[in-house]
């Protein structure tokens, strides 16, 4: 062949793939995965199932009970920590700092409350079975709140009497408490906790576990809202090409079609929320300078024994409507260092990342599931996904398309009027 | 809201370019149709392991070695994912007579994702005329299950596995 019929040949070929490149339809979805892009539209998120657990969850003046107890400092051990100091409403209600620091530093990274009332497990580990048995822990650990339950109930009967009675009826008299009582880890407080009648124990923990409660009613109404991927979705759905390149440039449209396809992500992050709310080892590294953690292994143990799960006295369920406990898996060899999928909405804005923000950044945290490294502890569940650098950039861009506002009343993103 | 109806094919035909913008651009709608076909050709695989074709996904079939013909209802459908529910399984010998007093184990697999499921779902209660209820099944996500029923009752013991495709 001569070289100039080469070269026209050539030529066209150039001017051909030139062509495909600039006419190429940004996007053309299989049955498959159009099926998965509905998967994950915010519209088919449902209202958050009930919790039989707590029967003020959905009541009002609960909220609003609970909103204030959120954002009240006193309800620590130094006056300085209230549960808005790590669940910040305007970070998606977490800190953006690697370890949580109450009155001392956590070894986790604070998780978004944003949607939770979706998961039957909270924190990392999932050693808690409710939004309001969630709320109790970190009021009593030692290095968050800090703070014991007599502590606690003496602030109610003070300040909050007249909200917490119309909710939970008369507060017993709390005058001969100690000031600090309660099962932490202070040993003054604990042996004066020790020293209590069990009636008055009793009576004790039935207020700090309401406490929980009404500060659950107020979590339970945050939820995410719709962000570019949603608006993209339903542009997919009408046949808006224009409203379709509106919302997501080719690239993160390409890192979408990844995230469904190749990065095999839906395994964990489905569901409108991007998160099945289960639990998996992905040989994540761990903390620098921390202890061994074992993740839903221990969590498992603690979440058994909890005076403050499903089935225990303080809960308002009937043991039939604990089935996630009733029913719960306790293969030990698969759970170790099993971590909490956390929800991918807003993910660009929680820096840094995993269970103690081993990764700095979205590009770290996605090239660990590309290169799938073998797990400190237990057995990691990633393959190695043989994805190009250019791909892996491909997904955080669209990752980033995930960030929208919180859905909910403007009135509960931000600290409570003082009452009139 | 644009997905009240469920149906794929509807929804993929809003992918392809209208009539209306072939005629407005035609090289680009030529060029853009001809790609629709490349693309959707090239479009990755959901799963990175093929199943089997023509997976049985019958809710009645008889246990391996044949000894039960096993059948299952849910309480809910389509199949719920990420919500606990719960299913009545009929046993009954291969000549149809209820069986009852078996012991029934369950299991569950995605033979595509090599994890089974986040419950640990079990016989709760002997409903009568064959019916068992298994209670606390939970799908964490959609695509292939594979659902194991162990049946054992007078000495004698056989699997039925039933092929579920979960819609996500």
């Amino acid at each position: 062949m001569k070289p100039k019929k080469l070269a026209l040949i050539g030529a066209l070929l150039a001017g051909g793939l030139t062509a495909v490149l600039i006419f190429a339809p940004r996007a053309v979805w299989s049955p498959e995965e159009l099926s998965a892009l509905r998967s994950l539209w915010i519209g088919h998120l449902e209202p958050p199932p009930a919790d039989p657990s707590n029967r003020v969850a959905d009541d009002e003046r609960a909220a609003e009970f609970g909103q204030r107890l959120f954002f009240d400092k006193r309800l620590s051990a130094n006056g300085q920590v209230s549960c808005a100091s790590c669940h910040q409403p305007d970070k998606q209600f977490q800190d953006g700092i690697a370890l949580a620091k109450g009155v001392g530093t956590t070894d986790r990274r604070t998780m978004s409350i944003v949607g939770s009332a979706h998961s039957a497990w909270q924190f990392w580990d999932g050693r808690k079975d409710s939004q309001w048995s969630q709320a109790l822990g970190p009021l009593e650990s030692s290095v968050e709140h800090g703070g014991d339950r007599t502590q606690y109930a003496h602030l109610v009967a003070q300040h909050y009497r007249a909200e917490y009675e119309a909710l939970f009826g008369a507060m017993p008299d709390f005058k001969r408490l100690p000031e600090h009582a309660g099962p932490v880890k202070d040993p003054a407080a604990r042996a004066a906790w020790e020293r209590m009648g069990a009636q008055q124990r009793d009576a004790v923990t039935r207020v700090f576990a309401n406490l929980g409660k009404a500060i659950a009613a107020y979590e339970r109404r945050l939820m995410p809202g719709a962000s570019r991927f949603d608006k993209y979705v339903e542009a997919v759905g009408r046949g808006d090409r224009e409203a379709m390149d509106a919302a997501l440039t080719p690239n993160e449209v390409a890192g979408l079609r990844l995230f469904i396809g190749k990065g095999n992500c839906l395994q964990c992050h489905n569901s409108p929320l991007l998160s099945n709310n289960d639990f998996h080892n992905t040989g994540v590294p761990p903390g620098k300078g921390l202890p061994a953690d074992a993740g839903r292994l221990s969590g498992l143990q603690q979440l058994l024994k909890d005076e403050f799960n499903c089935l225990g006295r303080h809960s308002d369920a009937k043991p039939e409507q604990c089935g996630e406990l009733q029913f719960l898996a306790t293969d030990s060899r698969r759970q170790m260092r099993q971590f909490k999928v956390p929800s991918l909405r807003n993910v660009g804005e929680r820096a840094p990342y995993m269970h103690a923000g081993q990764f700095a950044t979205l590009a770290e945290t996605v090239a660990h599931y590309n290169q799938a490294p073998a797990a400190p502890q237990g057995h990691s569940e990633l393959k190695p996904l043989g994805m190009s650098r250019t791909e892996a950039a491909q997904i955080v861009e669209f990752l980033k398309t995930l960030s929208g506002p919180i859905q909910a009343d403007r009135k509960w993103l931000e600290p409570p009027a003082p009452p009139q | 809201m644009p997905y009240e109806s469920d149906s794929d094919t509807q929804a993929d035909s809003h992918c392809q370019p209208s009539a209306q913008l072939a005629r407005r651009r035609l090289l680009r709608a030529t060029s853009a149709m001809l790609l629709a076909g490349l693309g959707a050709g090239a479009v990755q695989p959901l799963r990175a392991d093929a199943r089997p074709a023509g997976l049985d996904m019958a809710t009645q079939r008889l246990s391996e070695r044949g000894l039960y013909r096993v059948s299952y209802k849910p309480d809910a459908a389509p199949l719920p994912i990420n919500r606990l529910h719960s299913w009545i399984l009929h046993v009954e010998t291969a000549d149809a007579r209820p069986v009852v007093d078996a012991q029934v184990q369950v299991d569950g697999d995605m033979p595509e994702h090599r994890h089974g499921l986040p419950t640990r779902p079990r016989v709760t209660r002997y409903l009568g005329n064959g019916d068992y209820l298994v209670e606390g099944l939970r799908f964490q996500m959609g695509g292939w299950w594979v659902m194991a029923f162990t049946v054992t009752e007078n000495g004698r013991s056989d699997v039925a596995k039933f092929n579920l495709m979960l819609q996500k």
